[in-house]
């Protein structure tokens, strides 16, 4: 199966790519619009700052592309929020992919810090098969300043001050606000899971 | 909840895991790769790795050792020494470090922590701080790498964590320079003095030498997480049984 992840020039690629490769997958790193448009699965990474990624998709013509995909695709972290139609950062709003209704906003924190960095639990709102052999509860690793709120695309949620989506779920378009590559077993677990869903 | 972080932290010296008394004397402990792997099956729940020897020499830690690191392990971890412009740090985080934290090269150019953040995101930029009681002052030195190097800067440790968090650190590890590899618990007073006018996460270091040490520095600091190396390295601590009894106190840990 070919996977192809995003090369969004900001994000921390080689992370995701390393996690794929302790499954025995071996993704492309790639922005070419071709190889995205035929892979089986496509994942957008990232780590880093909204509008420098929304540039750099823009730059590489990968925004239209991005916007049609017909196979199960992952966003990771930023690249769950660029699945967004708007992004609002340090007084900006940053037109995202659109692809999910509403707007990703800072995460009210209330009085602990921010960001929000850590292990944090997942609460379930919806059953999926992005979500088989994992427990209510289970433990994933977040690194963030923004979130989406609670919506219907929500299948799970995690609170740190406030309540925000952690999986989210539109068709064949799949968001972690968490990093499954780095959430130990669990996020393996996420990351096979979303080979398997069906296209 | 947001659960309390245990990071081991493996200090590397010539492309080794190294330890000292008071950041001197170093010896070799073992290799990045197997402590690195070892450590993450044990659950601990993030690593850093510090190049002691990468600030004071002047030169860049080698990325092959990050991506291997980034390859063997499912946690995160954080690379530090010597990262002293935008372009280094990025070939950290390319080679697969999820975070990077920075030191004396702060320290020696402040705006440093801006570019980063504007770069990367504050989400991956930590600041480390050695911080250095003297009397009833805590004051920053900096290249404690090298005891011959070692500088005061002659501010002290509260208005420098203000002034890097306002210029967009997104963590901060504060290391109680006194308490470093002498086991006799975490700087309690200092860290709940810093706790106080710190906004972003907190991470304990220097002092780890029991699993109540470990207890009082979450209950009492309210820290974010603790770091620590020895008492890991010379398995006096083992990671599994450290979480269960802080869960037993009721402190929220990945179990």
């Amino acid at each position: 199966m070919k996977v192809v992840i995003v090369d969004t020039g900001v994000a921390n690629i080689s992370s995701v790519k390393f996690a794929f490769e302790r499954l025995s997958i071996s993704p492309l790193v790639s922005s070419n619009a071709e190889l995205i448009q035929q892979a089986d699965r496509v994942v957008i990474p990232g780590v880093g700052s909204a509008p420098h990624a929304m540039k750099m998709l823009r730059q590489k013509g990968l925004v239209s592309v991005l916007k049609v995909l017909k196979q199960p695709v992952l966003g990771i972290c930023l690249g769950m929020q660029l699945l967004y139609e708007t992004l609002e950062e340090g007084g900006l709003h940053v037109e995202g992919l659109g692809v999910l209704k509403g707007k990703v906003t800072l995460l009210n924190t209330e009085t602990s810090p921010s960001p929000h960095m850590g292990w944090n639990k997942l609460s379930f709102n919806k059953s999926d098969g992005l979500l088989n052999g994992i427990r209510e509860g289970s433990y994933v690793y977040f690194v963030h300043s923004f979130a989406a709120a609670i919506s219907n695309y929500t299948l799970a949620k995690t609170s740190y001050g406030t309540d925000f989506s952690s999986i989210v779920k539109k068709n064949n378009i799949y968001g972690c606000q968490f990093h499954p590559e780095r959430s130990s077993k669990v996020g393996a677990t996420i990351l096979e899971n979303f080979m398997k869903i069906k296209k | 909840m947001l659960a309390k972080r245990i990071i081991p932290c493996l200090d590397v010296l010539n492309g080794q895991v190294v330890k000292g008394v008071q950041f001197k004397n170093h010896k070799v402990v073992g290799d990045i790769i197997e402590l690195a792997s070892r450590y993450a099956q044990a659950g601990a729940d993030e690593l850093v790795f510090y190049d002691i020897g990468a600030s004071v020499n002047n030169k860049l830690i080698s990325n092959d050792w990050v991506s291997k690191v980034s390859q063997s392990i499912d946690i995160p971890f954080c690379v530090a020494g010597g990262i002293n412009s935008v372009k280094a740090a990025r070939e950290r985080l390319a080679a697969g470090a999820d975070k990077i934290s920075i030191n004396s090269p702060a320290i020696h150019r402040p705006e440093l922590i801006n570019e980063l953040t504007d770069s990367f995101g504050k989400q991956c930029v930590v600041i480390g701080i050695d911080s250095f009681q003297e009397e009833d002052q805590h004051r920053v030195k900096s290249f404690t790498g090298d005891p011959n190097k070692t500088k005061e800067t002659g501010i002290t440790t509260s208005e420098w964590v203000e002034e890097v968090t306002s210029r967009g650190a997104g963590e901060i590890v504060l290391n109680c320079m006194n308490k470093d590899g002498v086991k006799t618990g975490y700087d309690i007073d200092q860290l709940s003095s810093i706790r106080e006018i710190c906004t972003v996460p907190l991470i304990a270091s220097g002092g780890a030498g029991t699993i109540q040490h470990f207890i009082d520095v979450f209950n009492k600091a309210n820290v974010d997480g603790a770091l620590a190396a020895s008492v890991f390295h010379k398995s006096l601590i083992n990671i599994h049984n450290l979480k269960q009894e802080l869960s037993n106190s009721s402190i929220e840990v990945r179990l």
